[in-house]
């Protein structure tokens, strides 16, 4: 069994067919990941029982499995075991799916290349001294380096989009709202999302299918307007494309990386899309800082319940409770969530709040109105998912500002609660680029249908070159 | 110079739903601890809120009972502080969107009566219940280590404020009243204070009579009943006006009250301001009620208010503090009503309901009132014993006053007379006494003569030949 | 510009103890992440609505029913520190 090649698709045939069983897959996927995870690290730990007689899975660690320590990379959470499960792993237990394990990703999900997380960072499969890209590095690693052929990441700023573009996998961010958070360490309640993570777009919306609907154990919920449809067609025939400006040309983004996308630009019209250019005239501009005002804020309220008395670490020999609580927060939390926690509370206190957050709301209604006037002409919308390939493990860590950058291009669409999907679509210097495809709320099933047929005709063999 | 005490109020109200705020634990009290919790109210990582329609709705009904107006679009907020009996870090309340603004509860009383404003009433969860062990009786000070308990966190509350309104020590204490007997009557709540399930703070600034200044106000809390309460606001206000009366400024401060010991002086701190950091709640949508309840059925569907069954008493002639005192049981008031429809003098109904029957420890709510009132009406006319005997059997199923009506008392002065004055002439002494003016012996001698004709004399009439008598 | 003692501020509200380097440090970073995101304030945006959520949502609940709890056992199965039934934290 080559776990490296296999989709879940094929690998449900193989089920279905009896030419393997659930155990046998399991133990093939073990063996692999025994095999090559010591210098990956794509995996925080792994599970031995395989409970269900289905396609096994990976979650990421911020996804609460009962029993299953469950740590969102932060010491703050070492040892904590949740008492029950995450809905969207509910849904995945009941639909027969084994868990192999939790996924290595940054703390508390904040970053862009899995250096934060509390426990050592995760290496791309393409190239080890290279980062995976964050937050859910440890999932798109562990889909492309054979340890699982699909998993669940969570997306706030582009957290499922940007490592699947530099490990050359696919990630959906869904529509707000169609996934359920509950159970979900949360980060920023307003953005948060669990997707899928697949070697084929097909994988991703068989995944995507199992998770989603309305939750009443989430009220930001709703039900899917149609089902999910897996995608046959292999053109594009009727569909229109923008392909905004600010997006496309935005600063930072390598020549390499362009050029992949107009490649498959060019194919797209091939295969019969429409394109024109278009604009996004300050999503782009407005999008990182009105991220890095919304997300902190919540992300300060929503990290205040780390405080020792219920669960996860504490500090030893407090004299009361604020030190208890001071010195366990600065000894748990790694530097990128006190950043976040900060600049969070700076914004939301006294004085502050009508500027910043009050502000940030604001100019997030613009960048939807924006997105929103665009998909009165367009069906889609196109740009690289990342400015660059993936980047050198320890290139940006003394530099949040350049981190933040990782996520530009996927921030804008995040904030006006958008789907995105990011497909493979070749290499540059080797390493490879991937392709947004956005569209408006709930148009999934025209992001698979547009995926997958570009995915046919680009060929791009997702198994990393140095592990064929 | 004159004062004016300026007084408002913060009361919290716990609402009897099945269930909490924002999770499916049971609401309870007074039980074992950590028994009544789960990873939600626990606030394990993850976990989301989701409201409790009840509780939204009976918040309305609660507005609308105080005449408030109710949001279009409320919104809940995330209110930011650490205490280990706050687990989220936040409570999630409300803030600028509250469910009710702008209402009134009107204090009947004696010269009209008062409006009270209400500021606001607003839906939140309740705090966990943090117990300090190893200080001197519970207390903060001097404590080694604090239990957490997470049974009570996530009960939903209400907490309505009202407008600096209230004059008195005595007009809170009324207030505080009748706001709980309106909860209580609404279904929502059993408002205890022994129990937790009504709380309040008190807001206390005084000022020159007639002046519409408003001086720095002291904050009182941790006084748990209504009586406590009126006697802590008195000597503040006294404290206030001696410090201004010598010179000096009232600080602002808050009161710490010591609940098991009313004679105590307050521990006095001042708290920083809080910075709260007032979020929009993301994991919960607003609420627009009109899109799910009709105010006008709700609006029906109210019981009739105690302030307004207490302006029915007052202006059938009752005295304030009779009529608060049968206005507290619904029962009582429904028994005074068919005794006034009888023809019963309203006060003489009232000292009936509130004496008579609460002596006989007779249920009003069974106690048939027409036929009761029968017998009221021949009070005069029949035996003590009978009356009494009727008045304990009036809750019993099938009571007619006829039975208790058919012994008459002797009322015949002819037949009296020589019961009287062989009474008379047996106690010469007292005789001789009660003229030399010791009136109080009529008592005396009534009684005996109740007792020669063993209680069957009507009294009225003894006490007139008695008194016709002795003072010949 | 943000200052020491505006970090220090923010650090206490936070209930994060800092030490000296990671104020001076954080101070920096954040001065630049600040002005960045400062950016915000050059739109006019007087008439537009702030967006409450991702999906114009009203009225999610659900009716008063309740369910069993978790064990006292469960309920404190994660505890750092408990006292017979009770949570344990130093002096609050």
């Amino acid at each position: 069994m080559d776990t490296l090649r296999l989709t879940a698709e094929e690998a449900a045939r193989l089920l279905d067919r009896g030419e393997a069983s659930s155990e046998e897959l399991h133990a093939a996927y073990r063996a692999a990941i025994d095999e090559r995870d010591p210098e990956l690290h794509a995996f925080l730990r792994t599970v031995d029982e395989v409970e269900g007689g289905g396609v096994p899975i990976a979650f990421k660690d911020l996804i609460s499995t009962r029993g299953v320590e469950t740590t969102a990379a932060s010491k703050i959470l070492a040892g904590y075991k949740p008492l029950f499960d995450a809905t969207v792993a509910t849904r995945c237990r009941d639909a027969g799916l084994p868990l192999l394990g939790k996924t290595n990703m940054d703390e508390f999900a904040m970053g862009s290349s899995t250096e934060n997380s509390g426990f050592g960072p995760t290496r791309n499969p393409w190239d080890p001294e290279r980062v995976p890209g964050g937050s859910s590095g440890g999932s798109t690693a562990a889909v492309a380096a054979g340890f699982a052929p699909w998993a669940l990441g969570s997306d706030t700023g582009g957290s499922i989009k940007q490592p699947a573009a530099l490990c050359g996998v696919v990630g959906l961010r869904p529509t707000y709202g169609t996934v359920s958070r509950y159970g979900i360490v949360a980060f920023a309640s307003s953005l948060d999302q669990i997707g899928p993570i697949t070697k084929t777009v097909r994988d991703c919306a068989l995944l995507y299918r199992t998770i989603a609907g309305r939750d009443p154990c989430d009220s930001t919920t709703v039900e899917l307007p149609q089902p999910v449809e897996l995608p046959e067609a292999d053109d594009l025939r009727g569909l229109k494309i923008g392909v905004p400006k600010e997006l496309n040309e935005a600063e930072g983004i390598e020549p390499g990386v362009t050029e992949q996308v107009n490649k498959s630009l060019d194919l797209a019209r091939e295969l019969g899309a429409e394109l024109e250019e278009c604009s996004l005239p300050r999503s782009v501009d407005f999008g990182l800082p009105c991220y890095y005002l919304i997300a902190p804020s919540e992300a300060s309220s929503n990290l205040a319940r780390y405080d020792a008395v219920r669960y996860g670490h504490r500090a030893e020999g407090a004299a009361d409770v604020r030190e208890m609580y001071a010195r366990t927060r600065d000894e748990g939390f790694g530097d990128e969530p006190k950043r976040r926690i900060m600049l969070g509370t700076y914004a939301l206190s006294a004085g502050f709040y009508e500027a910043f957050y009050g502000q940030a709301q604001k100019v997030r209604t613009l960048i939807k109105q924006e997105h929103d006037a665009l998909f009165e002409r367009f069906d889609l919308l196109v740009s690289p998912t990342s400015p660059t390939v993936a980047f050198a493990l320890g290139a940006r860590t003394d530099n949040p500002l350049a981190m933040y950058l990782s996520d530009v291009l996927t921030i804008p669409s995040n904030m006006a609660g958008m789907p995105g999907l990011s497909v493979p679509c070749g290499l540059s210097e080797g390493l490879p680029v991937g392709l947004q495809l956005i569209g408006p709320q709930f148009s999934e099933n025209t992001l698979f249908r547009a995926g997958h047929a570009l995915e046919q005709a680009l060929g791009f063999d997702f198994v990393p070159e140095r592990l064929r | 110079m004159s004062w004016e005490p300026v007084i408002g109020l913060e009361i919290h109200v716990q609402l009897k739903t099945q269930s909490k705020m924002f999770c499916r634990c049971a609401v309870g009290a007074l039980d074992a601890p950590n028994t009544r919790t789960c990873p939600i109210c626990l606030a394990h990582p993850g976990t989301l809120p989701v409201p409790n329609k009840q509780a939204i709705e009976w918040t309305i009904k609660l507005g609308l009972a105080l005449q408030c107006e109710i949001a279009e679009h409320a919104v809940f907020h995330r209110k930011h502080y650490f205490y280990p009996d706050n687990p989220k870090g936040y409570q999630i309340s409300q803030y600028d969107q509250p469910l009710c603004v702008g209402g009134r509860l009107r204090l009947p009383g004696a010269g009209g009566g008062d409006e009270i404003g209400i500021t606001r009433a607003h839906l939140e969860e309740d705090a966990a219940k943090t117990l300090h062990v190893g200080g001197a009786e519970g207390r903060i000070h001097g404590a080694s280590s604090s239990h957490v308990d997470f049974n009570r966190g996530g009960t939903p509350l209400v907490e309505i404020v009202t407008e600096p309104d209230l004059r008195s020590a005595d007009q809170s204490r009324r207030f505080l009243q009748l706001l709980r007997q309106t909860v209580v009557e609404l279904g929502i709540s059993d408002a205890e204070m022994e129990k937790g399930s009504l709380r309040f703070d008190v807001n206390v600034s005084v000022r020159p009579e007639g002046s519409g200044e408003l001086r720095t106000r002291t904050e009182l809390k941790n006084m748990n009943s209504f009586a406590f309460a009126a006697r802590g606001i008195e000597r503040e206000i006294e404290r206030q006006i001696g410090i201004y009366e010598s010179g000096g400024e009232v600080e602002q401060e808050t009161l710490h009250f010591d609940p098991t010991r009313e004679d105590a002086p307050p521990l006095r701190s001042k708290e920083e301001a809080q910075d709260y950091r007032y979020l929009p709640e993301p994991d919960l949508v607003p609420v627009e009620p009109l899109s799910e309840w009709s105010l006008d059925t709700l609006r029906a569907e109210l019981p009739e208010s105690p302030a307004a069954r207490l302006e029915r008493l007052l202006s059938a002639g009752l005295e304030l503090r009779d009529a608060e005192a049968l206005n507290t049981d619904l029962a009582r008031v429904s028994l005074f009503e068919t005794l006034l429809a009888a023809g019963i003098e309203p006060k003489s109904a009232a000292a009936f309901v509130l004496n008579e029957v609460t002596r006989h420890e007779v249920d009003p709510a069974k106690v048939d009132g027409a036929e009761l009132a029968k017998v009221l009406r021949e009070r005069d006319q029949i035996p003590r014993e009978a009356f009494d005997a009727a008045v304990a059997a009036s809750a019993e199923s099938g009571f007619a006053a006829e039975a208790y009506l058919q012994e008459r008392t002797v009322a015949d002065a002819s037949e009296l007379d020589p019961v009287i004055d062989r009474i008379l002439s047996e106690n010469e002494q007292q005789v001789e006494a009660f003229r030399g003016g010791k009136e109080g012996l009529l008592g005396f001698f009534v009684g005996q003569v109740m007792r020669e004709t063993q209680g069957k004399a009507n009294p009225k009439v003894v006490n007139e030949r008695l008194l016709e008598k002795l003072r010949a | 510009m943000i200052t020491r003692d505006e970090v220090l501020h923010v650090a206490r509200l936070a209930r994060l103890e800092l030490t000296d380097d990671e104020v001076e440090r954080f101070r920096e970073q954040l001065n630049a992440i600040l002005e960045a995101v400062g950016k915000v304030s050059e739109l006019d945006l007087a008439d537009v609505e702030p967006t409450a959520h991702p999906l114009d949502l009203v009225n999610t609940w659900r009716e008063d029913e309740p369910r069993p709890s978790l064990s006292v056992d469960e309920a404190l199965s994660n505890a750092p520190d408990r006292e017979g039934d009770f949570f344990r934290v130093p002096a609050a």
